[in-house]
């Protein structure tokens, strides 16, 4: 499991109950250096929860997590470390009031200090990257939602962050929007970019995840690179999900 | 008399009260605004005895006819060495009932912002405190505007009350122009029709304020 590359993300025996539902029961988890990983697992299991760990919107009960050399949890810099983490939320979660360009500048300018016009060209630059620098004046409310989705994940880019967080990026969208989202994530994959990814959308784990984690009841059950998973799991339990999930979306073995 | 003879002897001192009285109101409700404001983001984000504290205060004031609340502040202080004019009262009295109650408005404001803006604010490493006042509260004040007109209509018509502490805004020179003419009818009815034109000319404003600041393709509704 250890490369030689650096380690991004480190996560170690994370630990979160809500009153008595003890919902992550011990997750430990690294994330390369340019590594695609996707996180798979049942309805309720904890994958947001675990996402949500990571950047301390949710602080884990024991455990620790590192980004890089600085220890996440317990750390009295969080607004620090969130600004290294980008998040890309289901929901999409852009801010109602204002254009993509100011979705993808607020933070330039608000938390990393940028002045108006430099914001502004590196907002712009990253809205290009997505494919959307005609949309910059257009508010939320005139995009559609894979236009929306990739404005937020403009936003999350903007931050120059050392890893993003996607919590089923596509699962809101109609199924004729996806295509556009998954090509910018795959895009950025390529381009080395560090990414954990939420989602059931088999093709693009196959083709862009170096690793694919089955995550059940709170815990990791199997993970390994997506043709071994798929094709020989070595867990039961793996297996049978993945074929709930291939007979869900119409992936591959349609015949029984 | 004749309503136009009235109207042409009470005209100075009624233009004089209607100075006083937006006066009047707009100090109120700004300073109602600001503590409103403060008030609303106790209850929503201040811990406990924060919340607590503010909810009390909005549940007396709300709780209780705000002529005696005049009343407390005008008569009921100067034993304790608070003595003030009759315009400061109202101003104070006026101010601290309609921060009641644009504090309930701004707090539902509040609420109905979904929380995924928060968090999606804090995703990016902003405090808690630059995501109310960059995200939550420009979507918030936009919200509150057509409750907060209302506020305003009742706030301006009830101002009126303050003649009761001699406070010489429109209802108070009304009472002291009819008092001496004894044409009760029709002055009273002047002073209604200033009232009236006073609150549709005000009405219009805001909802142009409202049209001017309203996010390209949203509905605050679906
Ligand atoms: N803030 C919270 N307070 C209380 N319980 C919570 C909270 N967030 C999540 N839970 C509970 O934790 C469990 C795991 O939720 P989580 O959203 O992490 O699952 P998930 O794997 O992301 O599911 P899904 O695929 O439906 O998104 C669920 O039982 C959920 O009800
Ligand atoms: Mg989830």
């Amino acid at each position: 499991m250890s490369k030689e590359k650096n380690v991004v993300l480190r996560m170690e025996d994370v630990h979160k109950s809500f009153g008595e539902n003890h919902v992550l029961r011990g997750v430990s988890l690294d994330i390369s250096q340019g590594e695609t990983k996707i996180l798979i697992g049942p309805s309720g299991t904890g994958k947001s929860t675990l996402l949500t760990c990571i950047n301390m919107l949710t602080p884990p009960d024991s455990g620790k997590i590192w980004l890089l050399d600085q220890e996440i949890t317990g750390s009295k810099k969080v607004n620090r470390l969130r600004q290294q983490i980008g998040f890309v939320f289901q929901d999409f979660s852009l801010f109602n009031h204002l254009t993509a360009l100011g979705n993808v500048s607020i933070g330039l300018t608000k938390v990393k200090g940028l002045d108006r016009r430099k914001a502004r060209e590196k907002a712009l630059q990253e809205l290009k990257q997505v494919g959307l620098e005609d949309k910059a004046a257009s508010y939320p409310a005139q995009l559609s939602g894979g236009q929306k989705q990739r404005v937020a994940i403009a936003r999350a880019l903007a931050m120059d962050p050392q890893l993003i967080l996607f919590d089923e990026p596509t699962s809101a969208l109609d199924p004729e929007l996806i295509g556009e989202v998954l090509a910018v994530m795959k895009n950025l994959a390529n381009r080395g970019m560090t990414m954990l990814v939420v989602s059931h959308e088999m093709g693009f784990a196959r083709s862009v995840a170096d690793e694919v984690v089955f995550m059940e009841g709170g815990v990791i059950v199997e993970q390994g690179p997506p043709t071994q998973l798929f094709s020989r799991p070595q867990v039961q339990r793996t297996g049978e999900f993945l074929s709930r999930l291939s007979g869900l979306f119409g992936e591959e073995e349609e015949k029984q | 008399m004749t309503f136009a003879e009235v109207v042409q002897q009470s005209w100075g001192p009624m233009m004089e009260g209607l100075q006083i009285t937006i006066q009047l109101t707009f100090l109120s409700i700004i300073f109602g605004l600001a503590l409103g404001l403060i008030l609303a983001l106790g209850k929503v984000y201040g811990w406990k005895p924060l919340r607590w504290l503010c909810t009390a205060f909005i549940e007396i004031i709300r709780g209780t006819p705000l002529l005696v609340q005049i009343f407390i502040i005008y008569f009921g202080l100067p034993p304790y060495g608070i003595r003030l004019s009759p315009l400061q009262a109202a101003v104070i009295a006026f101010s601290i009932n309609s921060a009641a109650y644009q504090a309930e408005y701004l707090r539902g404001a509040i609420q109905s912002i979904p929380s995924g803006q928060m968090q999606a604010a804090l995703s990016m490493g902003m405090s808690a405190w630059q995501g109310v006042l960059s995200i939550i509260l420009p979507q918030a004040l936009r919200r509150v505007i057509p409750p907060w007109t209302n506020e305003f209509i009742y706030l301006l018509k009830y101002t009126s009350l303050a003649y009761i502490i001699g406070t010489p805004e429109l209802m108070g020179q009304a009472r002291f122009v009819a008092s001496r003419n004894y044409e009760y009818f029709q002055v009273y009815v002047l002073a209604a029709l200033i009232y009236l034109g006073i609150v549709l000319v005000f009405s219009e404003v805001f909802s142009w304020i409202e049209r001017r600041v309203r996010i390209p393709g949203f509905d605050y509704h679906s």
